[in-house]
C-alpha cells in the first residue's frame, strides 16, 4: 500500500494538518512504511471474529440524571487563548 | 544517602532521621547537579514542595503520618497538576496550566507525598526513545562513553528514578511506555490491567490502551505505589469497580510450584545471544526458588505491532483533534479565518512524529478504510487476547524480554518510524489484550541494565509482583546504580 503527496493532503485537510510541501515527499514515504507494516493484518482470516472495543468486555457506566458538577466556567476558561462575556472567540465565520 | 527505596525513606521520616524538608532539599540539590545532563525534568515545583514538605512535617510530628507522609516524588508531565504547568511534552501545551487535578494526583496528594516536578517524555507519549519531546530528548544516567536513549515514552520519570534524582516517579504505558524504559534504565516498572489506574487527568493518546503505573527501583516500592495509584473512579467511565487489595501483602509468598510460560514466539530471532543468555539465568533463578517453566505459544502476536499501529493512531487522531487553538493549547498568531486557526495551530503546536501518528489515524478512520483497517484490527485484537486466555489455561504467569536490546544510542533507529516502533515488539500485546505487565531488572549487558518482562491475568498484579519480589530477594540487579552519579 502506498500513498502519494496528494493523498497527504487530502488526510492532512481531514485532519486539519498543514503539511509543509518541503516534507510532503518523505511524510508519503514514512506513511507508506506504516502502512506496509500494518497490511500484514490482511494475510489472516477474521471473518466471524468480534471486533474488540474493550478487554472486558464493559460496557458505558451510566449515572443517575442529575446535577452533580458546580459551575466551573471561569475557572476552566482561564486557560483559553481568547475570550468574551464567557464566549470563546474565534475568527468572524459569518460575514 | 543515595538510592534509598520509598520503604527507607518512610522509615527514616518517622523515625526522625530527617525531616521531609530536609529530604526534599537533598532531592532537589540532586536534580540542580545533576539534571542539567540528563534533562529528565520539563518542571521543578520546588517553592510548591518545600511547602508540603513543611505540611507533612508537621503532619508527622502530629503522628498523623501515612507510609508516603513527606516522601518525596515526581510525576510525568502527562499528568494534570492543578496550579502546575503540564506539558505533555510538547509545545502544543508549553504554557498549559491545569484548572484541575487528575486522579493520580489528587491520590498521591490525600496521602501526603511531596511532588517534587514533572518529568520529561515523548511528545504527547509517542516514541520510545525521548527523542520527541519538544523540551529535548533525555539522557540514560547509565550512559558512559556514548549518549544512550533512556527508552520511552516514560523516559524522563525512569532516567530520574535511575540518576536518584526522586526516588519514584509516575508513568504511563501505552504499548510499552512504562516497562521498556524501566528496562533501559534498570528498574522495576509495571502496567497495570486496563481500568485498574484511573485515566481522569492524564492527557489522553489511545483511550483503549492507555494506562498509569509506577516507575520504582523495587518490587516492594512499586507495590506501595499501586496501592495509592490504583482506584476505581467515576469521573473515568473505564475505571473498574472492584475493591483495591494491598499490593504488599503477597510480596513474601512462596514462589514454589508456579507454572510461568515461556512463549515460543518471544524468543526470537529479535533477541541478541547475550539477552538471550541473560534471561536463561533469570529463569535458573527463578528454577530455583521452586517456579517451574513450560514452553507455551501465542500465535498472533506478530500481528500485535501492525494492529496497535491501526488502533493507537486512530485513536490518537480523535483524541488529538481537542486541541483546536480555542479551547487552551497553542493558537497560531492572528488567523485568517477559522480553518486556518485550526490548521495553523495544529501544525505549530505538534511535533513529527505526532502528525505522523495522526494522519495515519485519520487515514484509517476515513470513508472506505474504516473496515480494512480499524474494524480489521480490533478483530485481530480479539485473537491476540484469546491466545493468552489460552495460554493462562495452563500458566500462572508469562516470561520474556522487555525490550529487544539494552539502551541505544539517539538516531540509531536511522529515520524509518518503522524502526522504531519495532522496539516495542514485546510490550505491545498485553496493551491490546488489556493485561497487566511489569519490566524487572535481569541482569547487564555491556554494563547496561536490562530487564525482563512478566505478564500476568487481569487483576494478577499482586502475583507478578510477588514472583518480582522474591527474585529481588536472590538477586542485586535493582540494586545498581549509575556509576556516575
Amino acid at each position: 500500500m502506498s500513498v502519494g503527496p496528494e493523498d497527504i493532503h487530502k488526510i492532512a485537510h481531514l485532519a486539519r494538518l498543514k503539511i509543509e510541501d518541503d516534507k510532503i515527499v518523505k511524510i508519503s514515504e514514512d506513511i507508506s512504511n506504516i502502512l506496509s507494516l500494518v497490511e500484514q493484518l490482511q494475510k489472516i482470516d477474521t471473518s466471524n471474529i468480534e471486533p474488540m472495543a474493550h478487554p472486558m468486555d464493559a460496557t458505558q457506566t451510566l449515572r443517575v440524571d442529575k446535577v452533580t458538577q458546580i459551575n466551573n466556567r471561569d475557572k476552566l476558561q482561564s486557560v483559553a487563548p481568547n475570550t468574551k462575556d464567557g464566549l470563546f472567540l474565534v475568527p468572524k465565520v459569518i460575514e | 544517602m543515595l538510592n534509598k527505596t520509598v520503604k527507607e525513606l518512610s522509615q527514616g521520616l518517622t523515625n526522625g532521621e530527617y525531616s521531609s524538608v530536609e529530604l526534599c532539599q537533598h532531592y532537589l540539590k540532586r536534580i540542580k547537579t545533576h539534571d542539567p545532563k540528563i534533562n529528565s525534568f520539563i518542571t521543578v515545583a520546588e517553592e510548591q514542595a518545600l511547602k508540603s514538605a513543611e505540611i507533612a512535617d508537621k503532619t508527622i510530628a502530629e503522628g498523623n503520618a501515612t507510609p508516603w507522609t513527606g516522601v518525596p516524588f515526581a510525576h510525568k508531565d502527562i499528568f494534570c497538576t492543578e496550579g502546575l504547568l503540564t506539558t505533555c511534552g510538547s509545545k502544543m501545551l508549553e504554557t498549559f496550566i491545569p484548572p484541575y487535578d487528575a486522579t493520580v494526583v489528587s491520590n498521591f496528594k490525600k496521602v501526603g507525598a511531596v511532588c517534587l516536578g514533572k518529568t520529561n517524555m515523548d511528545e504527547f507519549a509517542m516514541g520510545s526513545s525521548n527523542e520527541t519531546s519538544y523540551f529535548g530528548k533525555v539522557i540514560n544516567p547509565w550512559s558512559t562513553s556514548e549518549q544512550l536513549v533512556p527508552g520511552g515514552s516514560s523516559g524522563g520519570s525512569a532516567a530520574a528514578v535511575a540518576a536518584d534524582l526522586v526516588p519514584i516517579a509516575t508513568a504511563t504505558d501505552t504499548g510499552g511506555s512504562i516497562r521498556q524504559p524501566a528496562s533501559l534504565c534498570g528498574l522495576t516498572g509495571l502496567k497495570p490491567t486496563y481500568g485498574r489506574v484511573s485515566r481522569y487527568g492524564m492527557i489522553a493518546f489511545a483511550s483503549s490502551l492507555d494506562q498509569g503505573g509506577p516507575m520504582a527501583r523495587t518490587a516492594e516500592d512499586a507495590a506501595m505505589m499501586l496501592n495509592i495509584m490504583a482506584s476505581h473512579d467515576a469521573k473515568d467511565s473505564t475505571s473498574i469497580n472492584r475493591a483495591t487489595p494491598d499490593y504488599t501483602t503477597d510480596l513474601n509468598n512462596s514462589i514454589s510450584g508456579m507454572t510461568i510460560g515461556l512463549p515460543k514466539e518471544f524468543f526470537n530471532e529479535h533477541l541478541s545471544n547475550a539477552l538471550q543468555d541473560t534471561i536463561q539465568t533469570a529463569i535458573k533463578q527463578l528454577e530455583s526458588l521452586g517456579a517451574n517453566f513450560k514452553e507455551i505459544t501465542l500465535p498472533h502476536s506478530d500481528l500485535s505491532v501492525p494492529a496497535y499501529y491501526v488502533i493507537a493512531p486512530a485513536e490518537c487522531s480523535a483524541n488529538l483533534s481537542r486541541f483546536d487553538g480555542v479551547r487552551y493549547g497553542h493558537r497560531c498568531d492572528d488567523p485568517k479565518d477559522l480553518m486556518d486557526l485550526y490548521q495553523r495551530s495544529r501544525s505549530e503546536g505538534f511535533g513529527g512524529e505526532v502528525k505522523r501518528r495522526i494522519l495515519i489515524g485519520a487515514y484509517a478512520l476515513s470513508a472506505g478504510y474504516y473496515d480494512a483497517y480499524y474494524k480489521k484490527a480490533q478483530q485481530v485484537r480479539r485473537l491476540i487476547k484469546n491466545d493468552f486466555a489460552t495460554a493462562f489455561n495452563d500458566v500462572d504467569m508469562i516470561l520474556s524480554p522487555t525490550s529487544p536490546s539494552e539502551a541505544f544510542g539517539f538516531g540509531s533507529k536511522g529515520d524509518d518510524p518503522v524502526q522504531m516502533y519495532l522496539e516495542d515488539i514485546f510490550t505491545i500485546s498485553t496493551n491490546l489484550a488489556g493485561l497487566p505487565g511489569m519490566s524487572l531488572p535481569a541482569g547487564m549487558i555491556n554494563e547496561l541494565p536490562v530487564g525482563m518482562q512478566l505478564i500476568g491475568n487481569y487483576f494478577e498484579e499482586s502475583k507478578m509482583l510477588n514472583i518480582a519480589h522474591q527474585f529481588q530477594s536472590i538477586t542485586d540487579w535493582h540494586t545498581r546504580s549509575p556509576q556516575n552519579n
